[in-house]
Protein backbone atom coordinates (compact mmCIF):
# COMPACT_ATOMS: atom_id res chain seq x y z
CA UNK A 1 0.00 0.00 0.00
CA UNK A 2 1.18 3.52 -0.71
CA UNK A 3 1.01 5.01 2.80
CA UNK A 4 1.56 2.95 5.91
CA UNK A 5 -1.28 2.73 8.42
CA UNK A 6 -1.18 5.37 11.09
CA UNK A 7 -1.12 3.86 14.56
CA UNK A 8 -1.37 6.22 17.48
CA UNK A 9 -0.60 5.29 21.10
CA UNK A 10 -1.46 7.14 24.31
CA UNK A 11 1.98 8.63 24.83
CA UNK A 12 2.19 10.35 21.44
CA UNK A 13 -1.51 11.22 21.47
CA UNK A 14 -0.95 13.12 24.71
CA UNK A 15 2.09 14.89 23.28
CA UNK A 16 0.09 15.94 20.24
CA UNK A 17 -2.72 17.23 22.39
CA UNK A 18 -0.28 19.19 24.54
CA UNK A 19 1.30 20.76 21.47
CA UNK A 20 -2.11 21.71 20.05
CA UNK A 21 -3.22 23.10 23.40
CA UNK A 22 -0.13 25.30 23.62
CA UNK A 23 -0.61 26.51 20.06
CA UNK A 24 -4.22 27.41 20.78
CA UNK A 25 -3.27 29.38 23.84
CA UNK A 26 -0.25 31.14 22.34
CA UNK A 27 -2.12 32.14 19.19
CA UNK A 28 -5.39 33.12 20.91
CA UNK A 29 -7.22 30.76 18.58
CA UNK A 30 -10.70 29.29 19.14
CA UNK A 31 -9.98 25.81 17.88
CA UNK A 32 -6.87 23.96 16.75
CA UNK A 33 -7.04 20.53 15.22
CA UNK A 34 -5.04 17.96 13.34
CA UNK A 35 -6.37 15.86 10.46
CA UNK A 36 -4.62 13.26 8.38
CA UNK A 37 -4.52 13.78 4.62
CA UNK A 38 -7.31 11.24 4.16
CA UNK A 39 -9.74 13.31 6.17
CA UNK A 40 -9.65 11.56 9.54
CA UNK A 41 -9.39 13.72 12.60
CA UNK A 42 -6.41 12.93 14.81
CA UNK A 43 -6.85 15.37 17.70
CA UNK A 44 -8.58 18.65 18.46
CA UNK A 45 -8.32 21.29 21.18
CA UNK A 46 -10.60 24.20 21.96
CA UNK A 47 -14.28 24.97 22.07
CA UNK A 48 -15.89 22.40 19.80
CA UNK A 49 -19.52 22.93 20.79
CA UNK A 50 -21.60 23.61 17.68
CA UNK A 51 -18.72 22.49 15.50
CA UNK A 52 -19.12 19.40 13.31
CA UNK A 53 -15.50 18.32 13.54
CA UNK A 54 -15.91 15.15 11.45
CA UNK A 55 -17.25 17.09 8.48
CA UNK A 56 -14.69 19.80 9.05
CA UNK A 57 -11.91 17.20 8.90
CA UNK A 58 -13.18 15.61 5.71
CA UNK A 59 -13.71 18.91 3.91
CA UNK A 60 -10.30 20.20 5.03
CA UNK A 61 -8.62 17.14 3.56
CA UNK A 62 -10.64 17.53 0.35
CA UNK A 63 -9.62 21.17 0.20
CA UNK A 64 -5.93 20.36 0.70
CA UNK A 65 -6.08 17.54 -1.86
CA UNK A 66 -7.70 19.81 -4.45
CA UNK A 67 -5.18 22.58 -3.78
CA UNK A 68 -2.30 20.08 -4.09
CA UNK A 69 -3.73 19.06 -7.44
CA UNK A 70 -3.87 22.71 -8.53
CA UNK A 71 -0.28 23.25 -7.42
CA UNK A 72 0.98 20.34 -9.47
CA UNK A 73 -0.93 21.54 -12.53
CA UNK A 74 1.06 24.78 -12.54
CA UNK A 75 4.34 23.06 -11.68
CA UNK A 76 4.47 23.79 -7.93
CA UNK A 77 5.21 21.03 -5.44
CA UNK A 78 2.51 22.21 -3.06
CA UNK A 79 0.91 25.29 -1.56
CA UNK A 80 2.00 24.74 1.99
CA UNK A 81 -0.37 27.25 3.59
CA UNK A 82 -4.05 27.92 2.89
CA UNK A 83 -5.90 30.79 4.48
CA UNK A 84 -9.62 31.47 4.34
CA UNK A 85 -10.82 34.81 5.63
CA UNK A 86 -14.38 35.23 6.82
CA UNK A 87 -16.32 38.14 8.30
CA UNK A 88 -15.79 36.87 11.83
CA UNK A 89 -13.86 33.64 11.75
CA UNK A 90 -10.83 32.65 9.73
CA UNK A 91 -9.22 29.32 8.95
CA UNK A 92 -5.48 28.79 8.64
CA UNK A 93 -4.42 25.44 7.16
CA UNK A 94 -0.87 24.11 6.91
CA UNK A 95 0.89 20.81 6.31
CA UNK A 96 2.90 19.13 9.06
CA UNK A 97 5.41 16.29 8.66
CA UNK A 98 4.27 15.90 5.02
CA UNK A 99 1.30 13.78 6.05
CA UNK A 100 -0.96 15.65 8.43
CA UNK A 101 -2.90 18.89 8.22
CA UNK A 102 -2.88 21.48 10.99
CA UNK A 103 -6.00 23.66 11.14
CA UNK A 104 -6.35 26.80 13.24
CA UNK A 105 -9.70 28.59 13.53
CA UNK A 106 -9.48 32.10 14.95
CA UNK A 107 -11.39 35.37 15.15
CA UNK A 108 -10.59 39.05 15.80
CA UNK A 109 -8.97 38.24 19.14
CA UNK A 110 -6.00 36.98 17.15
CA UNK A 111 -4.37 37.92 13.86
CA UNK A 112 -2.98 36.20 10.80
CA UNK A 113 0.53 37.33 11.72
CA UNK A 114 0.38 35.87 15.21
CA UNK A 115 -1.16 32.61 13.98
CA UNK A 116 1.52 32.17 11.33
CA UNK A 117 4.26 32.82 13.85
CA UNK A 118 2.90 30.34 16.40
CA UNK A 119 2.06 27.75 13.78
CA UNK A 120 5.67 27.77 12.65
CA UNK A 121 6.86 26.95 16.16
CA UNK A 122 4.22 24.28 16.72
CA UNK A 123 5.03 22.72 13.35
CA UNK A 124 8.59 21.87 14.30
CA UNK A 125 7.37 20.35 17.55
CA UNK A 126 4.73 18.27 15.74
CA UNK A 127 7.29 17.25 13.10
CA UNK A 128 9.36 15.70 15.88
CA UNK A 129 6.39 13.88 17.40
CA UNK A 130 5.41 12.39 14.05
CA UNK A 131 8.98 11.31 13.47
CA UNK A 132 8.75 9.40 16.77
CA UNK A 133 5.44 7.87 15.69
CA UNK A 134 6.94 6.67 12.41
CA UNK A 135 9.99 5.23 14.17
CA UNK A 136 7.83 3.50 16.74
CA UNK A 137 5.64 2.00 14.02
CA UNK A 138 8.73 0.68 12.23
CA UNK A 139 10.03 -0.81 15.49
CA UNK A 140 6.70 -2.46 16.27
CA UNK A 141 6.65 -3.91 12.80
CA UNK A 142 10.11 -5.44 13.11
CA UNK A 143 9.28 -7.24 16.36
CA UNK A 144 5.67 -7.83 15.45
CA UNK A 145 5.62 -11.51 16.20
CA UNK A 146 7.32 -11.12 19.58
CA UNK A 147 5.54 -8.30 21.35
CA UNK A 148 2.87 -6.63 19.35
CA UNK A 149 -0.40 -8.47 19.03
CA UNK A 150 -3.06 -6.66 17.01
CA UNK A 151 -6.36 -6.53 18.89
CA UNK A 152 -8.03 -7.52 15.64
CA UNK A 153 -6.22 -10.78 15.12
CA UNK A 154 -9.10 -12.59 16.83
CA UNK A 155 -11.88 -10.86 14.92
CA UNK A 156 -14.68 -13.21 13.83
CA UNK A 157 -17.61 -13.17 11.41
CA UNK A 158 -19.92 -12.90 14.41
CA UNK A 159 -18.23 -9.69 15.56
CA UNK A 160 -18.91 -8.19 12.17
CA UNK A 161 -22.51 -9.44 12.03
CA UNK A 162 -23.10 -7.83 15.42
CA UNK A 163 -22.03 -4.44 14.04
CA UNK A 164 -24.91 -4.55 11.58
CA UNK A 165 -27.49 -6.14 13.82
CA UNK A 166 -29.00 -2.91 15.14
CA UNK B 1 -5.06 3.60 5.14
CA UNK B 2 -6.82 2.48 8.28
CA UNK B 3 -6.25 4.84 11.17
CA UNK B 4 -6.07 3.00 14.49
CA UNK B 5 -6.16 5.26 17.52
CA UNK B 6 -5.15 3.21 20.56
CA UNK B 7 -5.48 6.24 22.79
CA UNK B 8 -9.12 6.89 21.91
CA UNK B 9 -9.74 3.19 21.10
CA UNK B 10 -11.06 3.90 17.63
CA UNK B 11 -10.56 2.47 14.16
CA UNK B 12 -11.35 4.67 11.19
CA UNK B 13 -11.80 3.15 7.75
CA UNK B 14 -12.44 4.80 4.40
CA UNK B 15 -14.80 3.24 1.87
CA UNK B 16 -15.26 4.71 -1.60
CA UNK B 17 -18.28 4.17 -3.85
CA UNK B 18 -17.12 4.22 -7.45
CA UNK B 19 -18.95 3.90 -10.76
CA UNK B 20 -20.10 5.67 -13.92
CA UNK B 21 -22.18 8.87 -13.90
CA UNK B 22 -25.77 8.52 -12.62
CA UNK B 23 -25.31 4.89 -11.53
CA UNK B 24 -26.63 5.63 -8.02
CA UNK B 25 -23.58 6.12 -5.77
CA UNK B 26 -25.07 9.12 -4.01
CA UNK B 27 -28.43 7.32 -3.76
CA UNK B 28 -26.71 4.47 -1.90
CA UNK B 29 -25.30 6.93 0.64
CA UNK B 30 -28.60 8.79 0.89
CA UNK B 31 -30.42 5.55 1.73
CA UNK B 32 -27.83 4.57 4.34
CA UNK B 33 -28.10 8.05 5.84
CA UNK B 34 -31.93 7.94 5.95
CA UNK B 35 -31.99 4.52 7.59
CA UNK B 36 -29.28 4.96 10.19
CA UNK B 37 -29.99 5.78 13.80
CA UNK B 38 -29.23 9.52 14.28
CA UNK B 39 -26.76 8.77 17.08
CA UNK B 40 -24.65 6.62 14.76
CA UNK B 41 -24.27 8.99 11.86
CA UNK B 42 -22.80 12.37 11.11
CA UNK B 43 -23.96 14.84 8.52
CA UNK B 44 -24.23 13.75 4.90
CA UNK B 45 -22.13 16.22 3.00
CA UNK B 46 -22.74 16.56 -0.71
CA UNK B 47 -20.54 18.71 -2.88
CA UNK B 48 -22.83 18.75 -5.88
CA UNK B 49 -23.80 21.05 -8.74
CA UNK B 50 -27.18 22.78 -8.84
CA UNK B 51 -28.53 19.88 -10.85
CA UNK B 52 -27.46 17.40 -8.15
CA UNK B 53 -24.54 15.94 -10.05
CA UNK B 54 -21.68 15.17 -7.68
CA UNK B 55 -18.96 17.75 -8.21
CA UNK B 56 -16.26 16.63 -5.79
CA UNK B 57 -17.56 14.03 -3.32
CA UNK B 58 -20.31 13.01 -0.93
CA UNK B 59 -19.24 12.12 2.56
CA UNK B 60 -21.03 10.20 5.30
CA UNK B 61 -19.41 9.24 8.62
CA UNK B 62 -20.95 6.16 10.29
CA UNK B 63 -20.30 4.75 13.76
CA UNK B 64 -21.12 1.09 13.60
CA UNK B 65 -20.41 -0.06 17.13
CA UNK B 66 -17.45 -1.74 18.77
CA UNK B 67 -15.23 -4.61 17.72
CA UNK B 68 -12.83 -5.96 20.33
CA UNK B 69 -13.37 -2.84 22.41
CA UNK B 70 -12.60 -0.50 19.55
CA UNK B 71 -15.16 1.93 18.20
CA UNK B 72 -15.41 1.30 14.46
CA UNK B 73 -16.03 4.33 12.34
CA UNK B 74 -16.56 4.10 8.61
CA UNK B 75 -16.17 7.11 6.39
CA UNK B 76 -18.15 6.59 3.20
CA UNK B 77 -17.25 8.64 0.15
CA UNK B 78 -18.59 8.75 -3.39
CA UNK B 79 -16.65 9.99 -6.39
CA UNK B 80 -18.03 12.17 -9.19
CA UNK B 81 -18.90 9.66 -11.92
CA UNK B 82 -18.72 11.89 -14.96
CA UNK B 83 -15.69 11.13 -17.13
CA UNK B 84 -14.18 14.63 -17.06
CA UNK B 85 -13.88 14.70 -13.25
CA UNK B 86 -11.04 12.21 -13.27
CA UNK B 87 -8.61 14.43 -11.34
CA UNK B 88 -11.10 14.64 -8.45
CA UNK B 89 -11.73 10.88 -8.50
CA UNK B 90 -8.04 10.22 -8.12
CA UNK B 91 -7.84 12.47 -5.03
CA UNK B 92 -10.73 10.73 -3.29
CA UNK B 93 -9.11 7.31 -3.65
CA UNK B 94 -6.21 8.48 -1.48
CA UNK B 95 -6.04 6.34 1.64
CA UNK B 96 -8.94 4.11 0.63
CA UNK B 97 -9.52 0.87 2.57
CA UNK B 98 -12.31 -0.63 0.49
CA UNK B 99 -14.14 0.05 -2.77
CA UNK B 100 -17.75 -0.54 -3.77
CA UNK B 101 -18.27 -0.50 -7.50
CA UNK B 102 -21.83 0.52 -8.35
CA UNK B 103 -22.72 -0.68 -11.85
CA UNK B 104 -25.73 0.62 -13.77
CA UNK B 105 -27.80 -2.37 -14.93
CA UNK B 106 -29.24 -0.66 -17.99
CA UNK B 107 -28.13 -2.17 -21.28
CA UNK B 108 -27.08 1.23 -22.63
CA UNK B 109 -24.68 1.77 -19.69
CA UNK B 110 -22.72 -1.47 -19.97
CA UNK B 111 -19.87 0.16 -21.85
CA UNK B 112 -19.79 3.02 -19.31
CA UNK B 113 -19.55 0.44 -16.49
CA UNK B 114 -16.61 -1.31 -18.13
CA UNK B 115 -14.89 2.00 -18.83
CA UNK B 116 -15.35 3.09 -15.21
CA UNK B 117 -13.82 -0.17 -13.87
CA UNK B 118 -10.82 0.34 -16.15
CA UNK B 119 -10.56 3.88 -14.80
CA UNK B 120 -10.78 2.61 -11.20
CA UNK B 121 -8.03 0.08 -11.85
CA UNK B 122 -5.77 2.76 -13.29
CA UNK B 123 -6.47 5.33 -10.56
CA UNK B 124 -5.90 2.76 -7.81
CA UNK B 125 -2.60 1.84 -9.41
CA UNK B 126 -1.61 5.52 -9.51
CA UNK B 127 -2.21 5.69 -5.75
CA UNK B 128 -0.17 2.54 -5.15
CA UNK B 129 -3.06 0.06 -4.68
CA UNK B 130 -3.88 -3.13 -6.53
CA UNK B 131 -7.50 -3.82 -7.43
CA UNK B 132 -6.88 -7.56 -7.14
CA UNK B 133 -5.87 -7.17 -3.49
CA UNK B 134 -7.95 -4.32 -2.05
CA UNK B 135 -11.33 -5.10 -0.40
CA UNK B 136 -13.81 -4.81 -3.25
CA UNK B 137 -17.55 -5.39 -3.74
CA UNK B 138 -19.61 -5.19 -6.92
CA UNK B 139 -23.20 -3.91 -6.91
CA UNK B 140 -25.64 -4.20 -9.82
CA UNK B 141 -27.91 -1.25 -9.24
CA UNK B 142 -31.24 -0.30 -10.88
CA UNK B 143 -32.46 -3.92 -11.03
CA UNK B 144 -36.03 -2.61 -11.13
CA UNK B 145 -35.64 -1.10 -14.59
CA UNK B 146 -37.14 -3.00 -17.55
CA UNK B 147 -33.93 -2.56 -19.57
CA UNK B 148 -31.78 -4.23 -16.90
CA UNK B 149 -29.27 -6.72 -18.30
CA UNK B 150 -29.53 -10.19 -16.67
CA UNK B 151 -27.31 -10.47 -13.59
CA UNK B 152 -25.27 -13.40 -14.81
CA UNK B 153 -24.47 -11.52 -18.00
CA UNK B 154 -23.37 -8.47 -15.98
CA UNK B 155 -21.30 -10.71 -13.74
CA UNK B 156 -19.60 -12.23 -16.77
CA UNK B 157 -18.72 -8.80 -18.11
CA UNK B 158 -17.79 -6.93 -14.92
CA UNK B 159 -16.52 -9.37 -12.31
CA UNK B 160 -12.76 -9.23 -11.93
CA UNK B 161 -11.81 -11.55 -9.07
CA UNK B 162 -14.92 -13.38 -7.91
CA UNK B 163 -15.78 -10.47 -5.60
CA UNK B 164 -19.03 -10.49 -3.58
CA UNK B 165 -21.80 -9.22 -5.84
CA UNK B 166 -25.21 -7.78 -4.93
CA UNK B 167 -28.31 -6.84 -6.87
CA UNK B 168 -29.71 -3.52 -5.74
CA UNK B 169 -32.39 -0.90 -6.19
CA UNK B 170 -30.85 1.93 -4.23
CA UNK B 171 -33.84 4.30 -3.89
CA UNK B 172 -35.85 1.61 -2.06
CA UNK B 173 -32.79 0.22 -0.31
CA UNK B 174 -32.74 -3.24 -1.84
CA UNK B 175 -29.18 -4.55 -1.53
CA UNK B 176 -27.76 -1.31 -0.12
CA UNK B 177 -26.90 -2.51 3.39
CA UNK B 178 -25.84 -5.95 2.11
CA UNK B 179 -23.30 -4.21 -0.08
CA UNK B 180 -21.99 -2.04 2.75
CA UNK B 181 -21.79 -4.96 5.11
CA UNK B 182 -19.83 -7.04 2.60
CA UNK B 183 -17.21 -4.36 2.07
CA UNK B 184 -16.97 -3.59 5.82
CA UNK B 185 -16.44 -7.29 6.46
CA UNK B 186 -13.54 -7.41 4.01
CA UNK B 187 -11.96 -4.25 5.42
CA UNK B 188 -12.12 -5.56 9.00
CA UNK B 189 -10.84 -8.98 7.98
CA UNK B 190 -7.94 -7.18 6.32
CA UNK B 191 -7.03 -5.73 9.75
CA UNK B 192 -6.81 -9.24 11.08
CA UNK B 193 -3.98 -10.04 8.68
CA UNK B 194 -1.88 -7.10 9.84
Amino acid sequence: MSTPDLVLYDEEFQKIKDALGRLRQDSNANVVFLVDKNGQQIAAMGDMTNLDTTSLASLTAGNVAATDGLARLIGEKEFSILFHEGEKDNIHISIVAQRVILVVIFDERSSLGLVRLRVRRATSELDRIFEEITEKAAREKSNLSVEFESPFSEITDDDIDRLFSE
Amino acid sequence: MTFINYAAREINCKIVYYGPGLCGKTTNLQYIYDRTNPAAKGKLISLATETDRTLFFDFLPLDLGTVKGFKTRFHLYTVPGQVFYDASRKLILKGVDGVVFVADSQEARMEANAESIRNLDKNLKDQGYDISVIPYVLQFNKRDLPTAVPSDEMYRQLNIKGEPTFEATAPTGVGVFDTLKAVARQVLMELKKK
